[in-house]
């Protein structure tokens, strides 16, 4: 396993005080808590952080992790020294806060224990537990998946206590049938999913797409056109989510203009819509035929400024 | 393996207290407390209060926030609201961002 800088971590020196660590946590935990931040990988960030903050902040662990010798290296190959725990040192069952602890990092675990597991959803204070928990979790979906529906496989850790007595992260799978016509940020019930017969939370995330951007139920796609098309009207092909269609691009249109293909966004009740935005694009004047089209075109007396700034 | 299907939770459901309780795993003197500024239930008082299907995800990013933050209730309300309105602002970029690129 891998050694951790937990000094290193929350960017403070090794003879920091209590107090310092605190406001590096403090500071780099609403930098990258998940519910706030909009940071890459904030989540992983933020994990490492709380992990560095639940050592240093206690004394004794503290004490434990210094004890290992300064002369150790982020992510240097790590194994506990033959007598750990014999120092006196018992960090199993209190001591520990509300951080939910079940993602430390094996190198935590095997310095200061796992049986504390699970007890993380009661730690944030004001929960009760008087029948099953319900678990929330998360899933990304693709626009498509989000349009047609789709069938997912998603896998879940609960602690569970097995037959020796110990705690013990215990993965399982379900297969979720995801609903055509779900929007971002939706939430998914599943009763009787979460842990010990609670009900599970899905929430429902959908990555942005490459082509089409979503609002709602609505999507847009920009649909770049030539000059006389938008001018003289014509019909395209365009991709919508349900597969290609024929638009028709009335005469005279304008580039940034929005056209409506009714129904064609997400389905529901009523269906999003798809928008397509035009947007003019003028053919580069790199042949004598194209310069002579367009020196012809000035003779039309055109100024597209005018009254622009009036 | 079985293909377990749900029950969307729309915008349009509705959560009577207790069973927001129940949901959120919450006492319902938590929830009251955060009534105040955070959650905006239909309903005069408790019995009749009916709550929309977002206050759970509300809920669970308040008492995160407020255990990992060390912040109070008050404060963890006013990181949500501020969070809510830098979102809608960065949607608004994002849409006028694509209105001025398509103008081109």
């Amino acid at each position: 396993m891998e050694y951790k800088d937990y000094y290193k971590s929350l960017g403070v020196s090794r003879d920091a005080n209590q107090d310092e660590i605190k406001r590096a946590y403090r500071k780099l935990a609403r930098k990258y808590h998940p519910d706030v931040s909009k940071e890459e990988n904030a989540e992983a960030q933020f994990k490492e952080v709380q992990e560095a903050y639940e050592v240093l902040k206690d004394p004794e662990k503290r004490q434990a992790y210094d004890q290992l010798g300064q002369n150790w290296r982020e992510g240097q190959n790590f194994r506990q020294p033959p007598n750990w725990n014999q120092g006196g040192f018992e960090f199993r069952g209190g001591g520990f806060t509300g951080a939910d602890t079940g993602a430390f990092s094996d190198f935590f675990e095997s310095l200061f224990g796992r049986g504390f597991r699970g007890a993380g959803g009661s730690g944030g204070g004001g929960f009760q537990q008087p029948r099953g928990e319900d678990q929330f979790a998360r899933i990304e979906i693709t626009l498509e998946e989000a349009y047609g529906g789709a069938t997912r496989q998603i896998a879940l850790e609960n602690p569970a206590v097995d037959a020796q007595g110990q705690v013990a992260m215990k993965r399982r799978s379900l297969n979720v049938k995801i609903p055509a016509g779900v929007r971002d940020g939706q939430q998914i019930r599943l009763g009787g999913q979460g842990a010990v017969g609670g009900d599970l939370y899905l929430e429902v995330g959908i990555q942005p797409h490459r082509l089409f951007k979503l609002d709602g139920r609505d999507v847009s796609l920009t649909v770049p056109v030539a000059p006389w098309e938008a001018a003289l009207g014509a019909k395209v092909a365009v991709p919508t989510l349900g597969g290609e269609v024929t638009a028709t691009i009335p005469a005279g249109a304008q580039s940034g203009q929005r056209l409506r293909l009714k129904g064609r966004g997400l389905p529901g009740k009523p269906a999003g819509d798809q928008y397509l935005v035009l947007k003019t694009v003028t053919p580069p004047a790199d042949t004598d035929e194209a310069r002579r089209l367009y020196q012809q075109m000035k003779s039309l007396g055109f100024n597209p400024r005018a009254g622009a700034w009036s | 393996m079985d293909i377990i299907e749900g029950s969307l939770i729309d915008r349009d459901t509705l959560y009577t207290l207790h069973e927001l309780c129940r949901s959120s795993g919450v006492h319902a003197e938590v929830i009251v407390e955060m009534v105040d500024g955070l959650l905006e239930p239909q309903g005069r008082d408790p019995v009749e209060w009916r709550f929309p299907g977002s206050s759970l995800t509300r809920i669970r990013s308040t008492l995160r926030l407020r255990r990992d933050l060390e912040v109070n209730l008050s404060g963890a309300a006013l990181a949500l609201e501020l969070i809510d309105e830098v979102r809608r602002l960065r949607e608004r970029v994002h849409a006028l961002e694509n209105q001025i690129e398509s103008g081109r």
